[in-house]
């Protein structure tokens, strides 16, 4: 896709003014690491997991979201936002003051690092949505935040929601990682759950909101790869209301989560085949049962298959997964040591953190290695439903699931 | 606000690899280096002055994920020592050393090498041997996805790669020379079957030698999958003669199980489908 970004429809210059209109071919590099005993860690671990893979990247990008940092608002929505300029903040403050109450308001606290230059005005904001406005809309709360922050991204003219998660946040801009960490000052943060990015723009542009992670809610995407399913996907997301604004493809594996796992409920295990499907000749071999469901899951979400090669690590808030694509076109490495679960782009990432672990291993293409805090309740059905009976109740509703659960008893 | 972490604030920005060059001691014809915490750039010079002032051993200890380590070295009768995890592209394009990496290799290990040998006593990561056109690569454990890839050879330059775990899917793919064997003997998961699928897809050229069996659906659409014979475990058994004297293995053991023998059909596997109508 080396065409003038300037020709492309979708930006607008005037959205884009950071963007770099060149392309480097290259890979990227990422991490994830939860403590599954729910024990804190310094944002330190992250960035020293990314410094080793500095050479993945190429400083058109970095970036970090950690799970528990925010213990003194951990009901609160937490907007990290990016503006260009005062009048963007004016603008997109007026949306959040009429749809929420701000209890906290707060510039992002940083500081000043060689090689971080033409940073956007960033602030943070904890509230909660106001009843009134809820009631109205009939939305659930986590409805109403999604379409705030696709009005945001999509009508505010150089405003970005970099996060809009509780108890979490996401740290992202054009740098090395260990460049942006430094400045976003993350060892004052302590975390159960980081991810980690490290970018090599190959097809978009690199720019401060087009940095990894890509969150929604309480999920952050990390990724390595190209998605070239992107138009495929970004459509069909369109028709749930979303609204891809960012110009970078990983912003659609985001939306994708939220869809499958928050407003259809998937099983986590299942919602990773959806992305990353066993090969049809692979369905050809399963037991009935099994191949029956997977024809299924094709059949329903065929326009949500990722295409194309790639590594990822999806947060949130109780743990992670991380995934391959399913020809395993993108390095990962898994490893634990005690009640701490790690992946990375290289063994070398995971070594600097935990140098002996107990055990380490390269994860299968397509097959999810997932991380869950003990004690903390999922945002998403657990258990692996086996059968497309069991898949569309838990599809539909959870109560039907419960039924069905009640019934199988 | 934050909770403040334990560790103490940075002074800077912290750095992976640092830009110095590593300490070195000399003792003859031997050195030993300490790469903790250096840049591979400053590594690498280092190693190739060494060997051009006269080294014949270098002993690499704190290795951890340094890319290109004995990059297009042509140095034969040199022995690198690499303790830690070797990282991306070692050996790549290296034409008569000897590295031996006591811990994992990360991928693209031997990538477009020309001679010489490396064994790696861990596992290997994805695209092992990448384009090999001469030379040796023997690792003790599993290897990655698409390992040997369209290797090939010509005349008297004939890659080798033996694994004695297992691999994973496209193993061998496009190969076009040289040999390819898969032990299936120090695997860590004993559920996994011993190649991935599309075991020599798109092969044309070459053999490859799996310990045991594997089922059709597992290969590629263009090879041939037989017994090997008497006269194909001829050619193996030097193979693995010296890389049962590598690992300190022993060579009856390995060779008391049947082989397959896994070769292309057609030396022109697509020459239909590019042929002019």
């Amino acid at each position: 896709m080396a065409y003038d970004l300037s020709r492309y429809d979708g930006f607008s210059p005037d959205n884009y003014r950071e963007e770099s209109p060149f392309k480097i071919h290259g890979g990227c590099g990422l991490m994830g690491i939860c403590d599954e005993s729910g024990a804190l860690m310094s944002g330190e671990e992250p960035i020293r997991a990314m410094a080793v893979q500095r050479d993945r990247g190429n400083g058109l990008g970095g970036g970090f979201a950690g799970y528990g940092i925010y213990p003194e608002f951990p009901d609160h929505y937490c907007f990290h936002m990016m503006y260009h300029d005062l009048r963007a903040r004016d603008e997109a403050e007026e949306i959040l003051r009429t749809r929420f109450t701000v209890d906290h308001a707060e510039p992002m606290p940083t500081r000043p690092v060689r090689g971080i230059h033409d940073a956007p005005i960033l602030w943070r904001y904890f509230m909660t949505p106001r009843a009134e406005v809820l009631e109205e809309l009939d939305h659930s709360a986590e409805d109403f935040v999604v379409s705030t922050v696709m009005e945001i991204n999509a009508r505010v003219d150089g405003a970005f929601v970099a996060s809009s998660g509780k108890n979490m946040g996401a740290f992202k801009g054009v740098g090395y990682p260990e460049e942006i960490g430094h400045y976003f000052r993350l060892e004052d943060y302590a975390g159960h759950t980081w991810v980690g990015h490290n970018r090599f723009p190959t097809n978009t542009p690199g720019w401060w909101g087009g940095a990894h992670p890509f969150t929604l809610l309480d999920w952050s995407i990390v990724h390595n790869g190209e998605i070239s399913s992107y138009g495929i996907n970004a459509r069909y997301l369109e028709q749930f209301g979303y609204a891809c604004s960012l110009g970078t493809d990983t912003e659609v594996a985001a939306y994708l989560f939220d869809l499958l796992l928050r407003r259809h409920r998937l099983p986590v295990e299942l919602a990773c085949t959806v992305l990353a499907p066993p090969l049809w000749s692979e369905i050809e071999r399963m037991p009935a049962e099994r191949a029956e469901l997977m024809r299924s899951l094709r059949a329903v979400y065929g326009p949500a298959m990722l295409n194309g090669p790639f590594a990822i690590v999806l947060g949130f808030n109780g743990g992670m997964v991380a995934l391959n694509d399913r020809i395993k076109l993108r390095p990962l490495v898994a490893a634990r040591s005690g009640s701490r679960l790690m992946v990375a782009s290289e063994e070398s990432a995971i070594r600097t953190v935990m140098p002996d672990p107990d055990t380490l291993w390269t994860p299968r293409a397509g097959e999810p290695v997932i991380a869950r805090v003990k004690g903390m309740e999922l945002p998403f059905h657990s258990t692996l439903h086996a059968t497309p009976a069991e898949v569309s109740c838990a599809v539909t509703a959870a109560d039907a699931c419960h039924e069905l659960e009640e019934v199988a008893v | 606000m934050m909770t403040a972490a334990t560790s103490a604030p940075p002074l800077g920005v912290i750095e992976g690899y640092r830009q110095v060059t590593p300490v070195v001691e000399r003792d003859g014809a031997t050195a030993e280096v300490d790469a903790t915490g250096v840049y591979f750039q400053q590594l690498n010079e280092t190693v190739r002055r060494l060997v051009a002032e006269g080294a014949t051993t270098v002993r690499i200890a704190g290795v951890n994920g340094q890319r290109y380590l004995g990059a297009g070295l042509a140095a034969p009768g040199v022995r690198i020592e690499v303790h830690g995890t070797a990282g991306n592209d070692t050996a790549m394009f290296m034409d008569g050393a000897e590295i031996e990496i006591f811990g994992n290799a990360q991928d693209g290990v031997g990538n477009t090498m020309s001679g010489g040998r490396v064994i790696v006593h861990g596992d290997a990561g994805d695209v092992l041997g990448y384009g090999m056109r001469g030379g040796r690569v023997f690792v003790r454990g599993d290897v990655g996805y698409r390992v040997g890839i369209h290797m090939k050879a010509y005349e008297k330059h004939v890659p080798v790669l033996v694994c004695g775990g297992k691999a994973r899917d496209f193993f061998g793919e496009y190969m076009a020379g040289g040999m390819l064997v898969l032990l299936g003997m120090t695997g860590r998961d004993a559920a996994q079957p011993i190649a991935g699928s599309f075991l020599g897809a798109g092969m044309h050229g070459g053999a490859i030698f799996v310990r045991g069996t594997v089922e059709p659906w597992q290969c590629g659409a263009e090879v041939g999958i037989s017994e090997a014979g008497e006269e194909h475990r001829a050619a193996l058994r030097p193979v693995i003669e010296e890389y049962a004297a590598a690992m300190d293995m022993d060579t009856a053991e390995i060779l008391a199980a049947p082989f397959t023998r896994i070769a292309p059909m057609s030396h022109r596997p697509y020459a239909k489908l590019y042929a002019p109508m």
